[in-house]
């Protein structure tokens, strides 16, 4: 990440640097306040923001959740032949 | 995130151990798509990465006299993918795409989309809706072109949902190298959609 000027206000381009963190929030109490005052006089930093979140959730949307019946037929296979070598 | 609870888990492993294969498939069917997923971030094909999966259940079962529960068991299976998946990307002898080693001052943005003050040189525009299908298409095409660890990184953040600390425990990173990763790729991802968007607007 990039080092923050001290005291002064974030920059737009600044502001881009920092999303992850703060969305995660691990900016410190006071890079997130600079943070949360750049936002609330800027639209175009709210519109990013918006924009990142949405990135979030849609790729928050490419999971699988099925197991294909010849992986799982293997699988088990495998599981069965793991039993004889144990016992 | 599908996950089997702390208190399963120890039941769960003792059925295993007793050979119990209703309870091998439940954690199989719980956990495959993501290790599969996840294979899929060190190794290029399916067939590849489905080979992966099985050579890391049978490590498990193998295994699974070793876990000692210090992290979770899901954990310590994907812990397992990663080991297998790398070792079989490096005996493939896979060249290293140039864009594994990305360069150390990327930007979240093009500069050129800021003044030189700093600030937007033209306004950030909402995003039309778009079809999930699509924004499908668009995410897959731009998280595949990703250097590799920002490819596993964004794969479990974002698309498994895992909490930062499991993360960094599958893939041997540190929180902020994790994060330094997670945001060049979202930020690429963003990137990706805004020009999509961008298109049909």
């Amino acid at each position: 990440m990039i080092a923050l000027r001290r005291q002064k206000k974030l920059t737009c381009r600044e502001m881009v640097e920092l999303v992850t963190e703060y969305l995660d929030g691990t900016l410190s109490r006071r890079d997130r306040a600079r943070f949360d005052a750049h936002l609330s006089a800027c639209t175009n930093c709210t519109q990013y923001v918006e924009q990142f979140r949405e990135t979030v959730r849609l790729t928050g949307m490419l999971r699988e959740d099925d197991v294909s019946p010849e992986a799982a037929a293997a699988l088990l296979a495998q599981f069965s032949e793991w039993k004889r070598e144990e016992t | 995130m599908q996950t089997v609870s702390r208190t399963d888990e120890s039941a769960l492993i003792a059925a295993l151990r007793s050979g119990d294969e209703r309870a091998f498939m439940e954690l199989v069917e719980a956990y495959t798509p993501g290790m599969r997923r996840l294979a899929l971030t060190f190794v290029r094909t399916p067939a590849v990465a489905d080979e992966v999966v099985q050579e890391s259940w049978l490590g498990v079962l193998r295994g699974l006299d070793r876990f000692e529960g210090r992290s979770s068991l899901k954990t310590w299976i994907y812990r397992i993918v990663a080991n297998v998946a790398r070792t079989r990307a490096v005996r493939e002898a896979r060249t290293v795409p140039f864009s594994a080693f990305a360069a150390d001052d990327e930007r979240s943005v093009d500069p050129e989309r800021f003044v030189a003050d700093g600030h937007w040189a033209s306004p950030v525009e909402p995003w039309q809706a778009v079809l999930d299908a699509e924004a499908r298409g668009v995410i897959d095409r731009a998280i595949a072109a990703l250097p590799e660890q920002q490819r596993q990184v964004i794969e479990l953040r974002d698309v498994q949902g895992w909490p930062s600390d499991e993360v960094c425990n599958v893939l041997d990173l540190s929180e902020t190298n994790q994060r330094v990763l997670l945001h060049r790729a979202r930020s690429k991802v963003r990137a990706a959609l805004d020009e999509y968007l961008g298109e049909s607007r």
